[in-house]
């Protein structure tokens, strides 16, 4: 069974196949390219290195947010176009889990952050579980204080992996200290490979949407939609 | 409709459209036949923003792109299989509401194993005319009108496209829409004004014409739409009431007349013998009646789409992308989209 990963969702393009327990081949850049340009040619190649053609995948698994809007997007059309057209399946995984799997295993709690501007980051708290992780905080797009001040009540480590930690990193070791670990340049930023591992499972335990009308999960409204119920009320 | 069995044979192609707010996808076959043409507007989302907004715009697009081209596909009674290309409008539009469009045809070439056209989307609301009549023989004039654009055009064979002008402020749609807004006709305005302006006399008020300099197939309209607004301003002020119907009636006149002379005056200096209409304003009746008018008094010969295929469609999308697949024009799958793309200036 093969299931190509695709992700688009930050800085990053990256694209990989798996095939059941082993990962074949995949392609990370984050360099500055856009994703428009970057991930078919991407795709053609991982696929082209795994010496398989389309015909011959069973899923595609990708970002499913939060992240770029319009990163997201890309992503998201060119996963549900090749599953329409391919007739597999689509999954989408959750772009804070990804970043959360890059270390799963480790002592105390996960937490990705993703730099959502504003003073804000897209994150979730994450607690590795066999083979799984348990969700203790569900994917937001919060202030930092208030993920500062909803982590100091849990007296264990915490792993930040993420874009937000450029950003955030100072702060974040300055109000938790030595509880605060973060993640290194080859685990902190969302791998296709992961979205791949994590659809795969999410295959094999059934219950999968419809992906016609799959739309990425953007945590957050338009500006305009905000600027509206500011004025009318939501 | 045409069935499966009587396509094999021909150029079959997949349309896809998402630059501004409709998403749109058809089968075409042989730049001709339209199988499907399958159109989903936005514009009740948009309608309490007044606008158009991009961000709205672009999820809409991602939502609803795939369960479209299904419906475009089922219509046409086609399968993936049966397609022979896949086209795109890649330029100009909104950006994130392009890619989505962009990213959708490249993974179904990538997927198919299928040529990818890359389509400049004034060029497709020009080829509009091409699935009203196959026939077309070129060179020919083309005025492009819509809440976006004012361009004419010199076509003098396929591919080859001559602006020869441009408005240099508002889109004579964008007048039409902003002129509506002053008098509470509500948005789009082009309608509206084109159903009011039937009810009026245009010739009570007296709208200016902009022409430019003498011999430039350039275009403005910021001075005929600040003369209406404070034509209407002067009017309130003096507690007089203004006759909307009357007053629509004068501006769409003063609008239609410099569109209709300036692309006259374009045909006879390039003696050509057609002259085509595309984009949303030609749907406009006061247009459509008053060129043909004038147009067949010089011998000239006028052709313009179907109301459905004026405003936003993939249909067109599918019928331009036809002929650049007769001269095997392919995009490569780094095919990007481009907002600010130029006509004739294709960027792959």
């Amino acid at each position: 069974m093969f299931i190509l990963g695709v992700d688009t969702a930050t800085s990053v393009a990256g694209a990989a196949v798996i095939e059941e327990d082993r990962l074949i081949s995949e392609r990370f850049v984050n360099n500055l390219k856009t994703h428009s340009e970057n991930i078919i040619p991407m795709i053609k190649q991982v696929m082209d290195d795994a010496g398989i053609k389309p015909d011959h995948l069973h899923a595609i698994a990708v970002t499913g947010g939060p992240g770029s809007f319009t990163g997201l997007r890309i992503g998201m059309s060119v996963a549900k176009t090749m599953g329409q057209v391919l007739n597999i399946p689509v999954i989408a995984i959750s772009t804070l889990r990804m970043l959360a799997w890059n270390v799963y295993g480790v002592n105390g709690i996960i937490c990705p952050v993703l730099d959502a501007r504003r003073n804000q980051v897209y994150t979730a708290v994450y607690r590795s579980a066999p083979g799984d992780f348990e969700e203790l905080l569900n994917p937001a797009a919060l202030e930092i204080d208030r993920l500062v001040s909803g982590l100091m009540q849990f007296d264990e480590g915490v792993t930040f992996v993420g874009d937000g930690i450029p950003v955030f990193g100072p702060f974040l070791k300055e109000r938790l200290g030595e509880k605060a670990h973060f993640g290194t340049l080859i685990n902190s930023r969302p791998r296709a490979a992961a979205a791949a591992e994590l659809g795969l499972a999410k295959l094999k335990a059934g219950r999968l949407p419809d992906p016609m009308f799959l739309q990425p999960v953007y945590l957050r409204k338009s500006e305009a939609e905000l600027t509206w119920e500011k004025k009318h009320g939501s | 409709m045409k069935g499966v069995d009587t396509v094999s044979g021909q150029v079959v192609i997949l349309g896809i459209e998402t630059s501004c707010d409709e998403t749109s996808a058809a089968v075409v076959a042989d730049g001709r036949t339209t199988l499907s043409n399958i159109i989903s507007s936005q514009v009740p989302v948009h309608q309490k923003f007044g606008g158009v907004v991009p961000e709205i715009a672009s999820r809409k697009h991602v939502e609803l792109v795939n369960s479209v081209i299904q419906e475009a596909l089922n219509e046409a009674k086609v399968t993936f299989r049966d397609l022979s290309a896949v086209a795109v409008t890649y330029g100009p539009g909104l950006v994130g509401a392009l890619l989505v469009g962009v990213s959708s045809a490249k993974a179904a070439a990538y997927s198919l194993d299928l040529p990818l056209i890359g389509v400049n989307h004034i060029e497709s609301h020009i080829y509009a005319n091409f699935l009203a009549k196959p026939d077309l023989e070129l060179p020919v004039i083309c005025l492009v009108v819509s809440g976006g654009h004012t361009d004419l055009v010199y076509i003098e064979n396929h591919g080859n496209f001559r602006l020869l002008g441009q408005t240099r402020d508002d889109a004579a749609g964008e007048a039409f829409d902003k002129i509506a807004r002053a008098i509470g006709l509500g948005y789009p305005g082009g309608p509206l004004i084109d159903r009011l302006a039937m009810e009026g006399d245009p010739e009570i008020v007296d709208f200016p014409r902009a022409y430019l300099e003498s011999g430039s197939f350039d275009f403005s309209f910021s001075g005929l739409k600040s003369f209406a607004l404070n034509y209407l301003n002067r009017v309130s002020m003096t507690g007089g009431e203004v006759n909307k119907a009357d007053f629509a009636a004068g501006f769409q006149k003063a609008v239609v007349d410099v569109l209709v002379d300036k692309t006259l005056a374009a045909a006879s200096e390039y003696k050509v013998r057609d002259i085509l209409l595309a984009g949303g304003v030609a749907a406009n009746s006061r247009l459509r009646k008053e060129i043909l008018c004038r147009a067949g008094g010089m011998g000239l010969r006028v052709t313009y789409p179907d109301p459905v295929f004026c405003t936003d469609n993939a249909a067109m999308v599918a019928c331009a992308g036809y002929y650049k697949y007769r001269r095997g024009e392919f995009a490569p799958l780094t095919l990007n989209a481009v907002p600010g793309l130029k006509l004739g200036a294709d960027k792959y």
